[in-house]
């Protein structure tokens, strides 16, 4: 996460995918796993980031009503990483330490979407307030 | 859209999932295999995942449903070829699929359901024993 008066990590590159329905989150997964190949990420490695997208892609779509990626291949030196950027005008979460609980769901799922993508990621964040949409951060380096 | 062949092995059906699943096709494929469940009376259930890059907990979900639907209609449910970085993955994420067995390939997978129907005091027994473990 870049707070304000912190150097930004340099970007290589990033683009920008819609998220309307359970066909886009197939999308996201396969680009996702282009740009995790592309920083020449291991495969557990690929396989972790992809999984993550997998889960807030689907959240986005089914709680956000929709919104949009951004995938964005980050380089640090010798390090290289992937960030996604997920947001959504939707509802928002009302209380973040209770979605963020393993097994906690409002949906009917097993409710280890956000728990688990936040396992998967090496930094992860996320804004959100209630009529105000939510925002997820994540990136996991190399 | 694409749907998932069922095919049958004597009183086994096997599912090879070799498309990249989207939410849809997993639920359509639940409720599929149940219904063949009962029109073929089987009494196996296999699902080949060996093609699948990833399992996030949608897919986790419907693995665990089938096993516990096809429980209730009396058939034995195997998940074979879970690649070893899903696997990493999938325990990481939190997902351990309680209930679901697994087994390595198709061969194994065939073996272990056979045990499991030839019998069921075995399959039984073992899977009581696993439940108290868990307490």
């Amino acid at each position: 996460m870049v707070t304000p008066g912190e150097t930004p990590v340099p970007i290589e590159s990033s683009e920008t995918m819609p998220l309307r329905n359970s066909d886009d989150v197939v999308r996201v997964r396969q680009a996702v796993r282009a740009r995790a190949v592309g920083a020449t990420f291991s495969l557990v490695d690929q396989t972790k980031i992809v999984t993550a997208a997998s889960e807030i892609a689907r959240n986005t779509v089914d709680y956000g009503g929709g919104g949009e990626l951004r995938i964005e291949v980050l380089r640090d030196g010798q390090r290289r990483g992937v960030r996604l950027t997920f947001t959504d005008q939707g509802p928002g979460i009302p209380d973040l330490t209770l979605a963020l609980k393993d097994g906690y769901t409002t949906g009917g799922g097993l409710g280890l979407g956000l728990s688990g993508a936040k396992r998967l990621s090496n930094e992860f964040d996320i804004v959100s307030a209630p009529g105000h949409g939510t925002k997820i951060t994540l990136a996991r380096w190399k | 859209m694409s749907e998932i062949p069922i095919l049958r092995i004597g009183d086994c059906l096997l599912v090879s999932i070799q498309v990249d699943m989207h939410d849809r096709l997993a639920m359509t494929l639940q409720d599929d295999l149940t219904q063949r469940i009962v029109a073929d009376r089987a009494h196996g259930v296999m699902i080949d995942i060996s093609a699948l890059e990833i399992v996030d907990s949608f897919i986790g979900r419907m693995l665990n449903n089938i096993a516990s639907m096809s429980r209730v209609l009396d058939a034995v449910t195997v998940v074979v070829g879970m690649r070893p970085a899903v696997a990493i993955t999938l325990v990481e994420l939190g997902l351990t699929l309680t209930g679901v067995r697994t087994a390595l390939n198709v061969d194994k997978g065939l073996a272990m359901i056979r045990g499991i129907i030839d019998n069921p005091q075995n399959g039984y027994a073992r899977r009581d024993a696993r439940a108290d473990r868990e307490q």
